[in-house]
């Protein structure tokens, strides 16, 4: 088990051809992802990295049954990308491009409403089930197969959460960043729900960050929902109101999207939080080692 | 990207969004021209800077006769206004704005924004005009009213004549109600808006309805299809500082602390801002330096913290994933090499080619202290601070 991608997951590469696009496409083959197709429009017909390339995404479903795409091209066709593989009937979309307007983005996410397509991202590090199949840039050798749902709107924060779980033996079963922008095609609360669904996972890791509400909207359905131990930092305590942390989601608007607020909206729901990035590997141990919950 | 009040309303006005008569000046000894043009009896004169509560910061101030229009002009040009969104120093007044001064009626609050939980546009609108809305929502949230907006169809006829009968709009006004709304969600639309924002919006004595202010950010991500903006974003008030980081595209915050920050990633740079707090330390800055970053990018990053002088010790805290750490690794030598450092280094290194990276500066002969993970790194970088 595992959530949304494993070892049979079928992934086409949309922008395999750019420099972003080929880099990550050769690392993901590595790490034995089932990649099977590339599509960049003008250079169908080619091949890259020995896949086939095609001009379209519905080309390269018909021709090798492609289930997921993985998206690379630049910010000003990604949200194009991102129709035209729910358009082509694509299961799973991980957008990593950054930078995407958030007025394209909200036009696409109603373009999804009545689609079965789901998006990962985008502005995100991608998916990962470790052992069985890696989609978007993440360093594959840092994670282990195992049981700890990791789900994060950050990327090298992740790695950092997932290094420590993997230091200290505790394997992940699969490990998702939701992006840092303001609007994006999966949220924490759409990751929780399958987490908990999921045999495999038995712990579940939470990293958010400050802006917005994704947090507090976690924290209900952490409350109402999730059985399952819940760890979770939030990064930004000590960031001023007003200005933007990097991510375009990641700023406090008057009393809006603090790490105060959220936290305490998580604790209030009996996530344990750890109050130092330093301590997220060995919190969970802790929290696992009271709880039961067997994990490794 | 914020936008001065003059621009934004010199957008309004392209869309039909009726704003009081006016001009921006950068001289003092222009205020009686445009006082005599304007050609009313009273004018407001508006400091132009980007933060809110300028009125009571004495950045408005009304003036009767040209003489006096060009003393408080020239009063605040090259003065530093302080006001409750300010830093303490204020922040230096480049042009003030000289409007002929509207009969009111009553002042009302409209807005658009994003409303990140319905990701969909939202307009927000309140018979409370002139306050700051986060108050507004604090002591009378019945008064707030939210619309949700159809990113395809716009505002629905249907929802401005339910807002127009809630902000007690009627007769003449609601036709110019519904043509104000319309406007604004195209500006809001055309120009990639994260923040609209009309307070106040006057109903004059003669039932118009005029935007006496304009708030309006746009989202930084759709500047590259808005090369217009470009001209303005001169106007910004960045400091030089601030101009390199953005000339290299690295993302880089000042702040008041004494230990600047070299991280990769947004999350672990704002996680590496609070460990340093967390262990009794200041970051001086906040910088990411992004998931791929060059040599030349790593370089400048690190001569940019050097430049800061409160720096007291640094602190570069790499999870290498894209950006590998030999890159990180040559671009601080390199920079070493070129400017030279005098302060305490605290370096801890993960991830893609960590132990090439640890040769590199091994060989460098330079005095760095390596951390072995987050804790350690935060724990010596701030004992180095002090």
């Amino acid at each position: 088990m595992s959530i949304l991608i494993n070892k049979d997951t079928r992934v086409v590469c949309q922008g395999i051809t750019g420099q972003a696009g080929s880099f990550h496409a050769e690392r993901m083959l590595e790490y034995g992802t089932k990649l099977v197709a590339g599509v960049t429009p003008g250079k169908g017909g080619t091949t890259h990295h020995e896949l086939p390339v095609f001009d379209s995404v519905l080309d390269a479903v018909q021709h090798t049954g492609a289930n997921a795409s993985v998206i690379y091209v630049p910010a000003a066709f990604a949200a194009d990308a991102i129709m035209e593989a729910a358009e082509a009937g694509i299961e799973l979309v991980v957008c990593i491009t950054e930078g995407i307007p958030t007025l394209d983005m909200i036009r696409v996410k109603k373009y999804l409403s009545n689609k079965k397509t789901r998006l990962i991202g985008p502005n995100c590090p991608g998916i990962i089930t470790p052992g069985a199949c890696k989609i978007g840039i993440m360093p594959g050798y840092i994670h282990k197969p195992g049981n700890v749902g990791v789900v994060s709107r950050s990327g090298t924060l992740t790695y950092e959460a997932v290094w420590q779980l993997t230091q200290r033996g505790l394997g992940q079963s699969t490990g998702i960043g939701i992006g840092g922008d303001p609007i994006v095609g999966t949220d924490f609360v759409d990751v929780l729900r399958l987490f908990q669904e999921d045999k495999e996972t038995m712990a579940i890791v939470l990293i958010g960050e400050i802006g917005g509400s994704a947090e507090e909207e976690a924290a209900e359905v952490i409350q109402q929902e999730i059985t399952k131990p819940v760890i979770g930092f939030i990064a930004g305590s000590t960031a001023p109101p007003g200005k933007r942390m990097g991510h375009a989601g990641a700023i406090i608007s008057g009393n809006k999207g603090t790490a105060i607020s959220k936290i305490a909206a998580l604790k209030n729901a009996g996530v344990t939080i750890a109050d130092s990035p330093a301590d997220i590997g060995e919190t969970t141990v802790r929290v696992i080692k009271q709880t039961g919950a067997s994990a490794g | 990207m914020k936008v001065y009040e003059f621009q934004a309303k010199d957008i309004l006005r392209k869309y039909g969004v009726c704003v009081p008569r006016g001009k921006v000046i950068s001289q003092g000894h222009d205020a009686p021209k445009i006082f005599q043009e304007i050609g009313s009896n009273r004018c407001v004169i508006k400091a132009q800077v980007l933060a809110g509560g300028r009125g009571k910061g004495g950045g408005i101030r009304f003036a009767t006769t040209s003489a006096e229009a060009q003393a408080i002009a020239a009063g605040m040009l090259g003065a530093h206004l302080v006001t409750r969104q300010t830093s303490p120093k204020g922040i230096e007044v480049n042009y003030v704005l000289i409007e002929e001064s509207v009969s009111i009626k009553n002042e009302l609050y409209l807005a658009i924004t994003i409303d990140r939980s319905l990701q969909t546009p939202v307009l927000i609108a309140s018979i409370e005009g002139g306050m700051e809305i986060e108050e507004v929502a604090k002591k009378s949230p019945d008064k707030i009213i939210r619309e949700p907006i159809d990113i395809f169809f716009g505002v629905h006829p249907f929802q401005i004549r339910r807002i127009a009968s809630k902000l007690g709009i009627s007769g003449i006004s609601s036709t110019r109600f519904n043509n104000l709304v319309t406007n604004l969600f195209h500006a809001f639309i055309n120009n990639d808006c994260s923040l609209l924002e009309i307070n106040p919006l006057a109903v004059t004595v003669d039932d118009k309805l005029c935007a006496l202010d304009a708030k309006m950010d746009i989202d930084d991500n759709a500047l590259y299809r808005h090369q217009e903006f470009e001209q303005m974003s001169q106007y910004q008030d960045l400091s030089p500082v601030e101009v390199l980081a953005k000339k290299y595209k690295l993302s880089y915050i000042s702040l008041d602390g004494n230990i600047g920050c070299l991280v990769n990633g947004a999350g672990l740079a704002m996680a590496t801002m609070d460990i340093i707090k967390l262990h009794g330390g200041e970051p001086a800055n906040f910088l990411d330096v992004g998931g791929d970053a060059s040599l030349e990018q790593v370089t400048q990053a690190f001569k940019i913290i050097l430049s800061d002088s409160k720096v007291k010790a640094i602190l570069i805290n790499i999870f290498g994933g894209i950006m590998k750490c030999d890159v990180i690794a040559s671009g601080i030598t390199q920079a070493i090499q070129d400017v030279g450092i005098h302060i305490p280094l605290v370096v801890r290194l993960e991830g893609t080619n960590v132990d090439i990276a640890k040769k590199i500066l091994e060989n460098s002969c330079l005095s760095i202290i390596s951390a072995k993970d987050m804790k350690e790194a935060a724990s010596l970088v701030v004992k180095a601070s002090k």
